[in-house]
């Protein structure tokens, strides 16, 4: 039977190593979990004690004018798979990405992507109008846009002086 | 320098849309049927638009350039700013003109089926 070979891109003298990638990861989590993070997120199992381990898809946060964008890197779900949740200035991403069917025929030659559920906890850092919040899934990846709520937004205070 | 070349000085890859992106192997699922074989890519980010797909000889090349992110205030990322590539050299019994690409969700699944001589078959008996 003859064999796929396979070739590592490797240009400007760099490998690239995912492995390498996914270690880093975890060792910047790390970082945060000792140092904590006044915007705290979180990776959780679902026993919801801190876990390296599985499914620990990117999750980045932005900050715009009048919300918080949240983002995660969830490619290869059908909306159905994910769900979110807010609770308590938390905001809570979780789901499964379910093994695909078996098919008789198949033989498995190599398996790189991840397979399980994930929950990730972001806290929020300002109080969020919890009506308005939208979610889109693009790309595989999850867009959360949380609108800040009314008192949360900067005001201009007048001042009397008599 | 922008561009990549094998052996025989032909580019095998465009200048990146994004030169500050460096470019990553994306995780790949490969199963191998009896028709062919089913390679799915994780490129989550990538619209149709920013993938390319090139086969030239035995060799395919797959890349994809993420989505700009977005222009507000940045306060955590895990994410990384990188775009996709993979290189990938064929069996030959992968018939090439019918290579089929799909992307959904960040992920291009492509199905190489197997020359038909290739397969096995059955051979009636007088």
């Amino acid at each position: 039977m003859t064999l796929t070979r396979w070739q590592r891109p490797d240009f400007w003298g760099l490998a690239p190593l995912r492995r390498v990638t996914n270690l880093r990861d975890e060792v910047d989590n790390l970082f945060n979990l000792a140092f904590g993070h006044f915007l705290d997120v979180r990776p959780e199992n679902g026993h919801g004690s801190q876990s390296l381990e599985g499914w620990f898809p990117a999750v980045d946060v932005y900050e715009e004018k009048d919300s918080l964008l949240v983002k995660a890197e969830l490619p290869g779900l059908k909306k159905e798979d994910i769900s979110i949740s807010l609770d308590n200035g938390n905001l809570t991403l979780s789901g499964e990405r379910k093994q695909e069917e078996k098919r008789q025929d198949a033989g498995v030659y190599h398996s790189e992507r991840w397979v399980g559920r994930f929950h990730r906890t972001v806290s929020l850092p300002f109080r969020v109008d919890a009506e308005k919040i939208k979610a889109s899934y693009n790309e595989g990846v999850l867009t959360v846009t949380l609108p800040k709520a009314e008192d949360a937004k900067p005001k201009q205070i007048p001042i009397s002086v008599k | 320098m922008n561009t990549v070349t094998q052996n025989e000085g032909k580019p095998v890859s465009s200048q990146p849309a994004n030169p500050e992106r460096s470019l990553v192997s994306p995780n790949v699922n490969i199963i191998e049927t009896t028709d062919g074989y089913i390679l799915e890519a994780e490129m989550p980010g990538v619209a149709r638009e920013g993938l390319e797909v090139s086969l030239e000889d035995n060799v395919l090349t797959i890349v994809g350039r993420r989505q700009p992110d977005p222009s507000a205030k940045l306060l955590h990322r895990e994410s990384n700013p990188v775009d996709y590539r993979r290189v990938f050299e064929l069996d030959p019994a992968i018939e090439t003109g019918k290579i089929n690409a799909q992307m959904e969700q960040g992920i291009l699944t492509l199905t190489l089926p197997k020359t038909e001589k290739i397969k096995p078959r059955r051979i009636a008996v007088n």
